[in-house]
Parts: structure tokens; sequence; C-alpha cells
């Protein structure tokens, strides 16, 4: 008998007063007995909608059946079968506006918990799983991956389980992109992200650290170096800054910076850990989005006592993912909605000591039908903050568009690649991810790389 | 890992190695930087790069040991690797269409500037080179400088090697004696570089600075090493680090590097504490 509970299983976390003060993981996942009365709420239905609102297409209705069952071994290889990531994907998903949006329970009452079911599924694995050797029959034909964030690393697993030799190539002293630099500790652990990554250098895959493609080689030289195509996975990294009078004043950071710090070098340990990182009792942050909510929830943790999300439009517009949102609240941050920052106001010695913002209104909308935010007259006031991290967004590294010659870019900097096939204008240089969409969700970029990897197998064919 | 082939002491606080570094070591060129980190829990740092041999496929850096970071690598000795090293960065200097330079090294910054001397000398132009230290003691490079060099003048603010003076006095003098420089490069201290590009303005000489913000990726991805140049903000790793001296806001980029003074010295303190007094037995 299906379990027709309205509710999902909830799932247990740490108390909010007690993880605003640690960076260890918040929501602590389902027990067995969890995960099966949850598995038992999906009605198997034939349709599956889901499975069209997965980017990379997991076969929910199939593994959710076996854990159900209690057969998490064979739920975890369904899984793996489209998707190279699924413990991160469970956690990090916008499961509302994806998978669980379309799932049929959600008509009346809550979706199945889709993403913290493939949570429990690779989480078991990590623990119980034998490590299985998959037979993989090589080609000896060679293929390069810019990047080892999501959509890199998921091409990567892909061409290597045809055969390919793949070798992926990573500017940073670790791969995982924005899984290691990005998103935080409490989100995402990321011991559990360079296990994930290691499944997938299981598959035959290598992965070189420390190579800035576009300085230390060019794509032409990749080309000279034997590999046959080329996929480009460098995400977007290159920060936005809000061109408003005070953002060079020490104690201004780009969101990047400071997740880097905390996140990649582990500032939050220093000074056991040697990179430091500054926060001030008074925290401002600007966006709706993520990131935003991320940079917020660090500063928290780092001891700020007042940390503000400032966000120009309402919280119905906030890209952040719902259950981000909701957490953020629990731990007491504080949301300063409608308002714009509109310069940072520096001390004599040009350390940050306030920002000024005004207060807006949602106008007409706007040519991407979100309606427009425009500021009340008069409405300037000043928020005392001693630290501003800036979050409104990233756009698409220049470099690598930079040393190479005929690859088409936007304007704004995305790499032109063809929807289906991640096609770029240079013949055997593909591209996927935050590359080619700018700033956008994990589990797109993972879909990109998937479907690149799917065309470049057949472009290396069709050469003979 | 990334192996150290050759130390040396170059004074008491500065050292040069060489680092074994093939894809760097092919690509490199004068004006560029790499960024190192020594262990899992160390901090990435930048370095411009002094030197490199392609077919030994080493780089040269020379640093000063000036926190723990560089306390530790400068601890190290060749045999010895390190976890990280990362690079070419960085946009190289152009030199094109120089007839006559004069390149100006501020202490450390001497390192940086010789190899833009170098290659200048290598290409025909005529380089005066004017470097200053604050004693006599602090010297480096001397024999190399003076080989890349038409001629070589050498300050020191106490006057302990005969040559009392800052690189700015020698510099007055020369171009008031007549000499007309297509182009001043100065590397150094982020006042030194501020005082050059207030006198080389007067003159209308076009002068390029080296710029050495706090960093962390050195790829463009995080703006840490934001300075304004024009009145625009520019990221120093990808856009620079050589500027438009006339251009550059050195008040703020002075206040931006002292961001993290009180943080490094913590973990400079508790760097020599855990050392004891091994280290200077």
């Amino acid at each position: 008998m299906p379990n027709m509970s309205l509710e999902k299983v909830s799932m247990p976390e740490q108390d909010p007063n007690v993880r605003n003060k640690n960076f260890l993981e918040v929501a602590l996942g389902y027990t067995e007995d969890m995960a099966r009365e949850e598995a038992q709420r999906c009605l198997q239905c034939k349709s599956k909608p889901c499975v069209q609102g997965c980017p990379v297409n997991v076969q929910i209705p199939e593994f959710i059946k076996l854990v159900a069952e209690g057969n998490f071994e064979e739920a975890y290889n369904k899984i793996r079968e489209t998707n190279s990531l699924p413990a991160v994907c469970g956690r990090v998903c916008p499961q509302e506006s994806q998978c669980e949006q379309l799932c049929v329970r959600a008509k009346k009452g809550e979706p199945v918990a889709i993403g913290r079911l493939e949570r429990y599924v690779a989480d078991w694995n990590m623990r119980n799983g034998k490590s299985k050797t998959e037979d993989i029959k090589k080609l000896n034909k060679k293929v390069a991956v810019v990047g080892s964030g999501p959509a890199g690393l998921t091409c990567a697993g892909d061409l290597a389980k045809m055969g390919y030799d793949v070798t992926i190539f990573e500017a940073f002293h670790t791969p995982g992109g924005v899984l290691m630099y990005g998103i935080p500790e409490f989100r995402l652990p990321k011991d559990l992200v360079q296990s994930e990554i290691e499944t997938v250098v299981k598959l035959g895959v290598e992965i070189r650290t420390n190579m800035v493609i576009g300085k230390v080689l060019s794509l032409d030289e990749l080309y000279d170096e034997g590999y046959e195509a080329i996929f480009i996975g460098s995400g977007a990294g290159l920060p936005s800054f809000m061109g408003i009078p005070g953002e060079n004043l020490n104690g201004v950071y780009s969101a990047n910076e400071f997740l880097t710090r905390i996140n990649l070098m582990k500032a939050y340990k220093f000074p056991d850990c040697d990179t430091p990182v500054k926060v001030g009792e008074n925290v401002a942050v600007v966006g709706g989005g993520n990131v935003a909510m991320d940079a917020a929830r660090s500063a928290k943790r780092l001891g700020a006592r007042n940390v503000y999300i400032v966000y120009r439009r309402s919280e119905a517009e906030m890209p952040a993912r719902l259950e981000e949102v909701h957490h953020a609240k629990e731990e007491g941050i504080n949301f300063r909605l409608l308002n714009n920052p509109t310069k940072i106001i520096g001390t004599d010695d040009g350390w940050v000591k306030g920002m000024e913002c005004v207060e807006m209104e949602l106008g007409e909308p706007d040519s991407s039908g979100r309606r427009r935010p425009v500021a009340k007259k008069g409405s300037e006031y000043v928020l005392d903050v001693e630290t501003v991290i800036i979050a409104i967004g990233q756009s698409p590294n220049p470099l690598i568009k930079a040393t190479t010659p005929g690859l088409e870019t936007q304007k704004w900097g995305g790499i032109i690649a063809d929807e289906e096939t991640g096609a770029t204008s240079r013949e055997g240089v593909y591209a996927g991810g935050d590359a080619v969409t700018g700033a956008a969700t994990v589990i797109l970029a993972m879909g990109a790389g998937k479907k690149a990897a799917k065309a470049i197998d057949e472009y290396i064919r069709s050469k003979g | 890992m990334f192996k150290i082939v050759r130390k040396e002491v170059l004074n008491p606080s500065v050292k040069l190695m060489e680092i074994e570094a093939p894809y760097v070591a092919k690509k490199a060129q004068p004006g560029q930087f790499i960024i190192f980190r020594i262990d899992d829990a160390g901090e990435r740092i930048p370095l411009t790069i002094a030197d490199y041999d392609r077919e030994k496929g080493t780089v040269t850096i020379i640093f000063q040991e000036v926190g723990k970071s560089t306390k530790r690598l400068g601890a190290m000795e060749a045999g010895d690797s390190i976890l990280d090293f990362v690079g070419p960065l960085g946009v190289a200097s152009h030199f094109d269409g120089l007839k006559k330079v004069a390149v100006i090294g501020g202490g450390l910054g001497t390192a940086i500037a010789y190899p833009q001397a170098k290659h200048l000398h290598s290409m025909g132009v005529e380089v005066d080179s004017i470097v200053g230290f604050r004693n006599k003691e602090l010297i480096i490079l001397e024999k190399e400088m003076a080989a890349a060099s038409s001629r070589l003048f050498i300050a020191t603010d106490d006057g302990s090697n005969g040559n009392k003076g800052f690189v700015t006095d020698i510099l007055k003098r020369l171009i008031e004696d007549g000499n007309k420089y297509d182009m001043v490069i100065a590397i150094g201290p982020l006042i030194m570089m501020k005082v050059v590009s207030n006198l080389t303005k007067q003159y209308g000489i076009k002068t390029i600075v080296s710029m050495n913000p706090v960093m962390i990726d050195g790829t463009g991805m995080c703006g840490g090493c934001r300075v304004t140049v024009g009145g625009k903000t520019k990221f120093a790793c990808v856009d620079g680090p050589d500027f438009d001296g006339h251009e550059v806001d050195f008040d703020e980029a002075m206040r931006r590097q002292s961001m993290y003074k009180s943080e490094e010295k913590i973990s400079n303190e508790k760097h020599e504490c855990r050392l004891g007094g091994e280290v200077n037995a």
C-alpha cells in the first residue's frame, strides 16, 4: 500500500541556533526507515512527469521503488546510469522547480521528496557500497575537458564510460569548481564532494590541477597534444560589481572572494589554515540568489551579530532555493527586501562603516516579465555595517575566449553553443554549463555536460 | 608536487628558488607571475616570475620573507617540494618600439625589475637601471643587473654604499641631464612607485608600474586584487599586473594592501611560536 500522507517525511536538521555557529551540514539526512517510508509515497505512475523535470533524466520511479524495497545498492546503480554526482544533486538541486514540481502527489499536498531520497541512496552507497569497477572497452581516443565543475565532471564521466581517454584541466588546486569554492560546507560537505569526484576518477578520468587553460595551454595547443575534441565547462566565475561609490573600500568583498576564502581555503579555520577572512559585527549581503544566502549564512557562522540580505525586489522574485531562504531565516538572517544600495560609506582610513540604501517599489513588468523595482524618492537611509558582500551575479571568465580565435561569444561573455549538442563555432569544441548560460544551477550544468558527451561521441565517430 | 631544484640566499631575508614547473616555464614571459601554495593548510601567494629556463623546465622566483608563507618557503631546501605552483598568470609586459628605458627597482622589486631589464637589454634597448635599497647589506642581484643594463645606479637610503639617496633623486638627475627616456618601468613598494609616477608625470614620460595586491585565485574570479586605474576598476591578476603609473590610485592600493595586517600578524606569531628556537639556532 502506498503511503498517502500529504506531507513529506521530515528530515532531521541541526537546531538553528546551534548550526549558525558551526560549518557542519545543516540537513542530517533520512534514516533507512524514513527513506523507505517516504519512498512509499511514490505512486509509481505510468506517465512519470518527474523524469521530464530532471535535466539528466534520472529514472526516478524505478530508483524509488528499489528504495521502498530496501534494495539501496540497485537504487544507487539505477541513479548512476544517468547521474554522475547524486550525493551533490540530492542536496543542491532546486527540486521545487524541477523533478518535484511535476510530481503527481504535488497536486494535493507535498510532492515526493525525490531529492532527499536521491541523497539517502548516494550517502548509503558511500558508507556501504562496494566499489564496482565498470567494464569499459577503451577506444584509444583522447578528449580534453576544461574545468572540473559539475558540467566538466559529468561530460568526462559519460565519455569515460563510452571508452574515451579523458583529461580534465582544472585551474584551481582542487577539482570540483563551484561545488568546492562556492557552495559552503554546511550545505555540501567537501569530503563528500571529493569522494563523489573519486567515483568519476575511478572511471579512468585524469584530473590535472593548476592548469589555467588560456594561459598555460591554449585550445589549439590541446589539439597539438592529440586531443580530438574539447569540452569547455569553465563556468561563470567573473564577479559583477555594482559600480556604486565605495566599492573598493576595505571590507567590501565579491561573494566569490568571500566564499572562496571560506570554502576552498578554509578561512573559517584560521589560523590553523593560513588564509584569513574578515567579518565585522554587522554585515550586508547584496543580492537574492543562492550565492547571497550562502554568503550571509557563512558570515553569521563567522560570528557576525547582524547579517542583512539587501535585495531590490520582493521575496517572490528571489532566485534562491526555497529551502535555503527558509534556513537563512531560521538562522537569524535579516531580510531587507525591496531595498537597493546606492553607496558604501567609509571611515577616514578607508574601511566600510555603512551602506546607504534606498527603498524600492515594484513597477511595471520589464522585458523578462518581472516587475521592475523603482526607487522611492527620499527614502534613503544608512545601514551601519562594517562588511559588504556583493552577490549580484557572475558572468563567464573571458580568459578562454581571449586566447581562442574563432570562438564566438555573446556580448555578455557566454560562449555561443547549440542547445542540443553544445557545439560551438569552432569544430570539435563543445561547451556547456554556466560558461554558456551564465550563472545557473548545478543540475543544468550537468545536463549540458551529458548532452555534449553524446555529441562529442557522435562527432569523433563521424570522423572515423 | 613541484620540486625546488636550487636555492640561493641573496640577503638575510631574500631568497631565490628555481622550481621545476615545465608547463609554466614553457609559456612564461617578463611581467607575468605565479601563485604557490606550500601544503594543504597553506594560502595561495602570488610571486612575480624572476626568470625561466624553457629547456630545463624551471622557473625562478625571488621572495622576501615577510610573513608565514614566505618564511615557510624560505626554510625549505633544494630537493623539497611544494604542493601547488600555477602560472604563468597575468598579462606579459609590452616592450615594442622602445629605444631608451629607465628600469627602476626598489628593494625586492629589483628581483622583478631584473627580468624586465634583461629582456629589454637583449632586444637592444638602451637600459639605465636604478635600484634602491635601505642599506648596503640588502643589495641583491648587483652583478645580474649590471649585466642587463647599459648603466646601473645603486642608491641606499643611508648611503652605506657611498651613494645616499632615493631612486627618484637619481632618476630626476638623469632626466635633467638630458637623457630622453621612452618609458620608465618602476617596480617596488607602492610608495616608491607612487613617488616615481608623480615625478615622471611632470616630465610627461610614460611610466609602467607593477602592482602586487592581495590575491586568491589569480585568474579573475574574485576581484580581491582590484585596483582603480584611470577611474575604472581593474583586476590586477588578469588586466595587469602592469599598469600606467599615472593612472593608478596608489592611496587606495596602499589601503587595500593593509587589509589583513592584523591577521598576518596572528598567523606569523603562531608560526614563530610553533617553530620555537629551532630555526634561529
